[in-house]
């Protein structure tokens, strides 16, 4: 690390440490950022790593340590004392106000003024060549609510380059993108360093780290494992580094020994949201003992296909055959009680009541069974115990049952609903991006449970975007396309090129057309 | 002991707490200001309701009501709605139970049990139509409440005038006894006061809130729902169906009060100028009292105490009556910005908070 | 009944104001009164006089003020104490009229016919209580009920009504349809058809005492239907019959609009208004509390005031917008009332 040397270094924490109420989230952490690299900040969820940066930004301030910009120490009590140091932050959740245009969301807070007016005609002009400088494309005069969600980090990025920022925080910019928004997105981060920007990266995805960093910081429970250059480092390195212990990428599992269909997709047809259709006589089989995965592009139908067969959307045609049981259009909750298992695409819509306790959490879909309700009342006796059981069971780290599910970490949320739907034992587990948004560690986890799902006879579907997901867990591959089942190929004998393809259509290119 | 400490100095019970405070306070800053003697007149208003047992019977006989209605905006907050509807409910409430009562003829007791059940159930159904409408044609519950509220009134007014009202009279004739829900013997020992079962059924009611909400199927399927309706739809529950429930539930609660008002107090009902407000008034004392079954009868116990002890402070202090709407508006203003009031408490909680570490 | 008819004046809402907020500090005064007590004949002692007000309050340009004029005249003049509480709701009335009762206060009023049975309920609960109550009618030993023969009032207003119109068409506005404003329209219709048969008179009941947009909008199908004076005896609901005079009157259409309770010309102004029914609820208020102080206080008895009484009639302003010919025909009338040769009806023909 003697590459570090003074001059160049830009920022500098020294011994950070902010207590919360019963836990300590940054534990004398050091950090050391070179001017001009992008540097990642890698730990699971729940590490620190938004704490430090909220820290740098001025949002919190630690109870011990000093903070250098330049080598000057500084005093960050809040994000406009931040804004005139010269840092940024990109946030996860965009802080955007929809009906204004771009110029004015970039601009608010800081317009140039005519005489009493504001020059909307000038501002429009700066943000016009700041987005030419640096490759961003963003047309000035759009509507936030108008564009896309790719678009509006970019407009998020303008912002912090509005007011002059040198050192930009990325909070997990790549969460909210799809594959071909990151793969803009790396570029404009790649465009920003080359005008002599410094940015520091959020994440927890080590494949974005490979492709884009100088050097990398490691967290882990609020301590600083390492800083590392990327150059000599690699993916499984920091995956050890970063949970604590050696991590399997490779998901472990015997050959599949399909049985009987469970579940049998005749011909669906669907609407989407927009009135379009959505499905368009779409045919598939899940075989118990196999996990079936769905491999597409997002916006496909994967979404209209999961509600079809959860009884949330009306179809318009087919069958939908669970076993023996007719269960198309049926009611969310008979289906559910058929044998069918769903962990949603979207935990916090769907997956949980954010605001009721993880006991209650875990009774969400079976609260009404004899062994729950007697005579219209609850017996939270046997509720409670149930919860402690599945929590102890699947490892779910809550200091208690009693928890709302809001306090918990995104993966220890992800366990919890894994727990509740696999305890249904059902015929048929849809597992919708099951993995989304969480870390290596959670992710391992997941995996090893729907794999022992299968195992244990049941049928699993598992619907992803990620292709590697799809490619290491699935037994059989489904390709959707626009509504309906493109092909169904053994995941030995194809490759994420071949997989790619045909996710577009086969003929046309990847990223030929993008939604919206 | 711990635990009680633990109790009064939780955040969900301090910050009200210093916001009526601070709420107090501000009203004294306004006495001042009109040249009266702050300290002089809470002390009046606490002599008016507590000096003698009239006016603490009548304190009670005010308290009523806000606890009914309170718990019914309360109840409908906690799954997810916004009844500004108490008002109306109340008083189809008043108009349901005083036709029962002055048109049939039952024997004693039986009589007052339908009278009030009927009451309750005409504002419950008044309070269903606003759910109805939400979950049918997803009109917000807010527009529809405030508009049934003037309906209520005009409705009740019309049916006073066509059925009850004798000619040449503003009020219906008086309930038959046996509908009469006064405590006689209660209101003797408080020399007078109109006391009745109605503040009983009120706790009853508060009981039935915590029960209902957290201790029933039922109140777990409105709780999900009013938290998260899309996770209770995924999780099978019939979203629309529960908010029909929830409003039915919550204006069941303004009914009762309603028919309490006219069962219990006047035993009989006039054609009204003007909304009677202990539903306004409900919104407030569910905000105070957290939309906790508790807090509700608390923040009923704080208005009836401001607003009946208001003539006290006038005889005492030479204080205006209005000024205790100052006080109580600073109460509510403090409360909704419980982010100000936590600045009062900073120093209080910090301390906390490092004892915790 | 928050149908009271007068007119807002700035200089009785202050002082009334001063009066409520000063209650206290205004008692060193009322010990320096006693040089004047002595007139009243020696040893009268100070008495204290209640008023309970309905929701309007004191301040609500209606008979709420109009009598809480009548108790500041009398602490002015005598020095007795008065006070008066405000209701918020119909629930407030008994638990108002005992703070005074239980408090042993010498006499208590309640303002309006919605009052008459909380106020029953009190004075039989208290019989030693003295109480007295305007424009309802209280059986009981211990209270005196003060009403008015708005009639009497109404049938001189409908005369100068019959004698001024260029239409042939009056109309009426009244607030609820209850007994006291029967009056006001029986006795109008009377007057007009006594001086004039053949005039029209149309009467709208708004329903409310407190919506002048009402008022606005029945006025103004009144004067569109070719009535050009209105009488209205609806309180606030009628300032809106005002507003709709004034505006048609700037458009150059020559309407009129006769007033209640209080000389409605000072207010409004006597390019619009015509006359005014003044109903002398604080000359009641007055003289009874003042009867009382002197030991003449008659329980269960109801007074009834009329003409004869001087507790209803015309403003002296009368003058400037009458011509002499018509106030003299209205004298005419006045004579006749009073000695008996015309009864005025109490409730309207029914159709």
């Amino acid at each position: 690390m003697n590459h570090l040397t003074q001059e160049n270094i830009v920022v500098e924490m020294r011994g950070i440490t902010k207590r919360f109420p019963g836990i300590i989230a940054n534990d004398n952490i050091q950090l050391k950022v070179k001017k001009g690299e992008i540097h990642a900040l890698l730990g699971e969820n729940g590490a620190g790593k938004s704490t430090l940066m909220n820290v740098l930004f001025g949002l919190y301030q630690p109870e011990e340590g000093d903070i250098l910009i330049n080598g000057q120490k500084v005093n960050i009590t809040s994000p406009n004392v931040a804004n005139e140091l010269g840092i940024g932050m990109v946030h996860q959740h965009f802080m955007l106000v929809e009906p204004f245009t771009v110029t004015e969301n970039i601009v608010l807070g800081k317009e140039p003024k005519k005489g009493m007016s504001i020059d909307i005609a000038k501002a429009a002009k700066d943000v016009e060549n700041l987005s030419k400088q640096y490759g961003l494309m963003v047309d000035p005069h759009a509507k936030i609510e108008d564009i896309s969600v790719g678009m509006q980090q970019r407009v998020e990025i303008l912002k912090t380059l509005y007011r002059g920022a040198e050192i930009i925080i990325f909070d997990e910019p790549t969460a909210v993108l799809t594959p071909q928004e990151i793969h803009e997105l790396i570029e404009i981060m790649h465009n920003l360093v080359k005008e002599g920007k410094t940015i520091i990266l959020i994440t927890h995805k080590l494949k974005e780290i490979m492709a884009v960093c100088d050097s990398v910081t490691i967290i882990r429970r609020g301590k600083t494992i390492d800083t590392l250059s990327v150059a000599n480092t690699n993916p499984d390195e920091l995956a050890a580094k970063m949970v604590g212990r050696e991590v399997n990428f490779h998901v472990e599992k015997t050959e599949a020994k399909p049985k009987e269909v469970i579940l049998s997709v005749q011909n669906v047809t669907a609407m989407g949201n927009r009135g379009v259709n959505a499905l368009k006589g779409i045919s598939l089989d899940v075989r118990a003992g196999e996990i079936l995965g769905i491999a597409g592009v997002d916006g496909n139908g994967q979404s209209e296909l999961i509600e079809v067969l959860t009884g949330l959307r009306k179809s318009q045609g087919g069958t939908i055959k669970l076993r023996d049981k007719d269960i198309t259009n049926k009611l969310p909750r008979e289906i559910s009680e058929s044998g069918l298992s769903n962990i949603p695409e979207d935990r916090h819509k769907r997956g949980l009541v954010l605001d009721f306790t993880m006991s209650e959490n875990m009774v969400l879909e079976t609260y009404f069974h004899k062994e729950f309700n007697k005579g219209g009342f609850l017996d939270y006796n046997a509720i409670e115990s149930h919860a402690a059981k599945l929590i102890q069971e699947f490892d779910v780290r809550t200091p208690s049952i009693h928890t709302p599910a809001r306090a918990l970490s995104g993966g220890n949320q992800q366990k919890a609903i894994i727990a509740r739907e696999v305890h249904k034992d059902p015929e048929l587990l849809i597992a919708a991006q099951p993995t989304r948004g969480l870390d290596v560690g959670a992710i391992e986890f997941i995996h090893k449970r729907l794999v022992e799902q299968r195992d244990k006879g049941k049928a699993v579907l598992l619907v992803s975007f990620e292709l590697d997901e799809i490619l290491n867990v699935s037994d059989r591959i489904a390709v959707i396309y626009e509504g309906q089942i493109v092909g169904i190929v053994d995941p030995k004998q194809t490759n994420e090129q071949e997989l790619g393809l045909m996710m577009a259509g086969s003929k046309r290119t990847q990223g030929g057309t993008s939604v919206e | 002991m711990n635990k009680v400490i633990g109790i009064f100095t939780k955040d969900s019970f301090l910050v009200p707490l210093v916001a009526i405070l601070l709420g107090l306070i501000c009203g004294a800053i306004a006495m001042l200001a009109g040249g009266f003697d702050p300290i002089l007149a809470y002390q009046s208003l606490l002599e008016k309701v507590f000096g003698d047992v009239y006016n603490f019977g009548e304190t009670i006989r005010q308290i009523t009501p806000l606890i009914f209605t309170g718990l019914s905006v309360a109840f409908a907050f906690r799954t997810g709605l916004f009844n500004i509807g108490a008002e109306g409910q109340l008083v189809i409430g008043m108009i349901a139970s005083v036709y029962a009562g002055v048109v049939f003829d039952l024997p004693p007791g039986i009589h007052a049990v339908v009278a009030l059940l009927i009451g309750g159930i005409a504002g419950g159904l008044w309070g269903a139509f606003v759910g109805w409408l939400k979950a049918t044609r997803g009109v917000h519950e807010v527009i529809t409440s405030i508009m049934m509220n003037w309906i209520a009134l005009y409705f009740a007014n019309w049916v006073l005038q066509t059925f009850l009202v004798p000619e040449g009279q503003q009020r219906s004739e008086n309930i038959k006894d046996s509908a009469v829900l006064t405590i006689g013997w209660l209101s003797q020992m408080f020399d007078s006061a109109r006391l009745h079962w109605g503040t009983a059924i009120a706790l009853l009611g508060a009981v039935a809130f915590f029960v209902i909400l957290w201790k029933t199927k039922t109140g777990f399927e409105l709780r999900a729902v009013g938290l998260n309706p899309h996770a209770s739809e995924y999780a099978g529950m019939n979203v629309n169906r529960n908010v029909v429930k929830a409003m039915f539930i919550g204006g069941l609660f303004a009914g009762l009060g309603g028919a309490c008002e006219v069962l219990g107090v006047f035993h009989y009902q006039a054609v009204m100028a003007a909304l009677p407000g202990y539903g306004f008034d409900g919104i407030a004392v569910a905000l105070i009292g957290g939309n906790t079954p508790f807090g509700v009868v608390l923040g009923a116990i704080l208005f009836g105490i401001l607003t009946f002890g208001a003539t006290g402070m006038k005889f005492g202090a030479g204080v205006p009556v209005e000024l205790i709407r100052v006080v109580i508006a600073s109460v509510i203003f403090f409360v909704a910005a419980h982010g100000i009031v936590r600045l009062f408490l900073k120093p209080v909680l910090n301390r906390k908070k490092k004892e915790a570490v | 009944m928050k149908k009271v008819f007068s007119v807002l004046s700035v200089a009785t809402l202050s002082l009334s104001l001063a009066l409520a907020g000063c209650g206290k500090a205004e008692q060193p005064n009322q010990a320096g009164g006693n040089a004047e007590q002595g007139q009243a004949g020696g040893e009268q002692k100070k008495i204290r006089v209640g008023m309970v007000t309905d929701v309007g309050g004191v301040n609500d340009n209606s008979f709420n003020q109009s009598a809480w004029e009548g108790l500041t005249k009398l602490k002015n003049d005598t020095g007795h104490e008065v006070q008066y509480i405000q209701s918020a709701g119909d629930a407030d009335y008994v638990p108002n009229l005992n703070q005074f009762v239980k408090d042993k206060w010498d006499l208590t009023w309640g303002i309006g016919f919605i009052m008459g049975d909380h106020l029953k309920q009190v004075a039989e609960q208290n019989p030693d209580a003295k109480l007295a109550i305007i424009d309802a009618e209280v059986q009981a030993p211990n209270v005196e009920s003060v009403l008015f023969k708005e009639q009497e009032g109404a049938f001189l207003v409908g005369v100068v009504a019959a004698e001024m119109t260029k239409t042939g068409k009056v109309g009426f506005v009244g607030g609820m349809d209850i007994p006291v404003i029967s009056r006001f329209e029986a006795g109008f219709i009377a007057g007009v058809k006594a001086a004039k048969p053949e005039v029209q008179v149309v009467p709208i009941y708004t329903g409310a005492f407190d919506k002048p947009d009402l008022g606005k909008s029945t006025a103004s199908t009144l004067y569109g239907q070719g009535a050009d004076i209105v009488f209205h005896a609806a309180g606030a609901t009628g300032d809106g019959v005002f507003n709709e005079a004034k505006d048609r009157k700037a458009k150059g259409e020559n309407v009129w609009v006769i007033g209640v309770d209080k000389d409605q010309s000072l207010t409004f102004g006597k390019e619009i208004t015509l006359t005014s029914m003044m109903k002398r609820v604080d000359e009641a208020v007055y003289r009874v509390s003042k009867d009382y102080a002197e030991g003449k206080f008659e329980g269960g008895k109801i007074v009834r005031l009329g003409l004869a009484e001087n507790g209803v009639g015309l403003p002296e302003t009368s003058k400037d917008t009458v011509p002499a010919e018509v106030l003299k025909k209205v004298d005419e009338f006045k004579e006749k009332i009073i000695k008996g040769e015309i009864t005025v009806p109490e409730a309207p023909e029914k159709k």
